[in-house]
């Protein structure tokens, strides 16, 4: 059993949102935290207008989603990820993977992959 | 006295009263969150200081029968005099003191509109002084030359219905010193409505007071009233339709804001013709009312380059001159036998005399708001430091926010 833990945050569109939790949780990712986020990038901005003054705005509505795994190969995430977010239009997102040193479930106290677990 | 003008005048003197408030959800909504509050303060501040200022002077300055051609005098100080009895120079059929009534809720929500010019910058306690010293000097005066007895704009023969003098010029004009004297906003381009459904639920109570606005100032239910009253609705609906051609024409999208917007143009310019006019002619009235207000917030604005945040100049100043304009076309006699024939009708100099009447009001309003403008700033300062105003006046000046959106 691998105890390397793994971070994974997917920056992505809020309205795929139900369909990728759903994904996730059919791989055995247990649980996440989302996040609703505003950025830019290669996608063009949006104009508003209100009584003819224009209000230009590059950031777009997006959500972060954290997941940390252990058990779950990162590789499946990932996949599963980008099966679901692409669509091949500008502003589908990112993926982003981290190693982690270490995680604490703050109610038992229990660290590592075992943190990840539900024992109790 | 007679009970079913009385009962009708009561009902337009609330519906009028509401308008306020709606100003308030109006302007409130058009604003950042961050000034939400302050901006509904303005309104509710005009609702507390001119019903008081009214009851004490501004109604016997603006309509006592004893004064000169400018202004009243003091002979109803207090009410003294105003009572139950009708006044036949106003109306023999209800109560004297109904027809102020009816004509406080005029005074309050002229200051209110004003308040859109400078939203999300003027100091509460410069702007209450303002209020008092404009209610006084400015707006008694011009509703005396309009509608009091001896009134000079009453006495050669120009008309206004419901008040596109008295009511929509003069805020509008004031509006626009304002906004220059107090100056632009910071960041006024970033600057972007909080909440339209506000603004929308707003300006519809405004429409549903106008009826009380322009209706009621037939003082009477007769043929007349009804005219006004198909007039009004008709010139909303075309002013959003005159507003949101162009705005789709020229932006690419018709804006529910856009929309909004056009109804009180429309009803802005039908205001001093609605019971001189045929519905036909409110049509025309309406339509044009919100493509030339659009034009005005579009073009003109950005050319003179003034910071009118809410638009009072660009709706009530603009719309109600092409409204006075248009009453010297459209009037005529067929509709309002008390009224006059305007220029499609025979009678060029009705034209000349709305003319007169609009020149007069441009300067007066705007001479006597810049000498009272400048004088409130002799007294506090005019305009929020620049810390009160990136923070916004909600939290800065009256210590409360509109919105707690935290769980935490």
């Amino acid at each position: 059993m691998s105890d390397v833990l793994t971070k994974i945050e997917i920056i992505t569109r809020p309205s795929k949102f139900e369909e990728l939790k759903q994904e996730l949780a059919k791989i055995g990712v247990s649980g996440i935290t989302v996040t609703d986020a505003l950025g830019c990038g290669l996608q063009k901005g949006i104009t508003e207008l209100y009584r003819s003054v224009k209000k230009q705005d590059n950031m777009h509505a997006r959500i972060k989603v954290e997941i940390v795994v252990c058990e779950v190969p990162v590789s499946d995430v990932v996949d599963k990820a980008r099966k679901v977010l692409n669509t091949g239009q500008p502003g589908d997102g990112k993926i982003f993977i981290y190693e982690l040193k270490n995680a604490i479930k703050i109610r038992t106290g229990e660290e590592g992959s075992q943190a990840l677990r539900n024992n109790s | 006295m007679q009970m079913g003008d009385s009962v009708f005048m009561f009902f337009s003197a609330l519906l009028v009263w509401i308008m306020t408030p709606a100003i308030a959800l109006f302007y409130g909504g058009m604003v950042r969150s961050k000034n939400m509050l302050s901006t509904a303060m303005y309104s509710v501040g005009s609702l507390a200081v001119i019903s008081v200022l009214w009851i004490v002077a501004g109604y016997s300055l603006a309509f006592s029968t004893g004064g000169n051609a400018f202004i009243g005098n003091l002979d109803w100080v207090g009410l003294k005099g105003v009572g139950f009895t009708p006044n036949g120079d106003y109306s023999a059929t209800i109560p004297h003191n109904m027809f102020m009534m009816f004509q406080l809720t005029f005074a309050v929500l002229t200051v209110a509109i004003i308040s859109g010019a400078f939203a999300e910058r003027m100091k509460f306690s410069a702007f209450i002084l303002f209020a008092i010293l404009w209610s006084l000097f400015v707006y008694a005066p011009v509703a005396h030359w309009v509608w009091g007895v001896g009134g000079w704009l009453r006495e050669l023969g120009a008309i206004d219905f419901a008040g596109g003098n008295v009511v929509h010029i003069s805020s509008g004009v004031a509006g626009l010193i304002l906004a220059l004297v107090v100056g632009k906003r910071k960041n006024a381009d970033a600057a972007a409505p909080h909440n339209l459904p506000l603004t929308l639920l707003g300006g519809m109570l405004i429409w549903f007071g106008w009826f009380g606005f322009n209706v009621g100032s037939a003082l009477t239910i007769n043929s007349v009233a009804m005219t006004a009253f198909i007039n009004t609705n008709t010139a909303a609906a075309t002013g959003i339709i005159g507003w949101l051609v162009v705005e789709w024409i020229i932006n690419k999208k018709p804006t529910l804001l856009g929309a909004v917007s056009g109804a009180i143009a429309g009803l802005v310019a039908i205001t001093p013709a609605c019971g001189f006019v045929t519905p036909f002619a409110s049509i025309l009235i309406g339509f044009i009312g919100g493509a030339v207000c659009f034009w005005g917030i579009f073009s003109l604005k950005k050319k003179i380059g003034y910071d009118d945040a809410l638009d009072a100049f660009g709706l009530h100043g603009i719309g109600g001159t092409w409204g006075g304009i248009a009453t010297g076309l459209f009037a005529t006699t067929s509709v309002n036998d008390a009224g006059a024939n305007g220029l499609f009708y025979g009678d060029p100099s009705l034209l000349w005399k709305q003319l007169v009447a609009i020149v007069a009001t441009y300067l007066f309003v705007g001479i006597a708001t810049f000498i009272i403008v400048k004088v409130v700033g002799l007294i506090v300062s005019l305009r929020a430091t620049q810390e009160e105003e990136t923070l916004g006046l909600d939290i800065t000046l009256h210590g409360e926010r509109a919105y707690h959106e935290s769980n935490m």
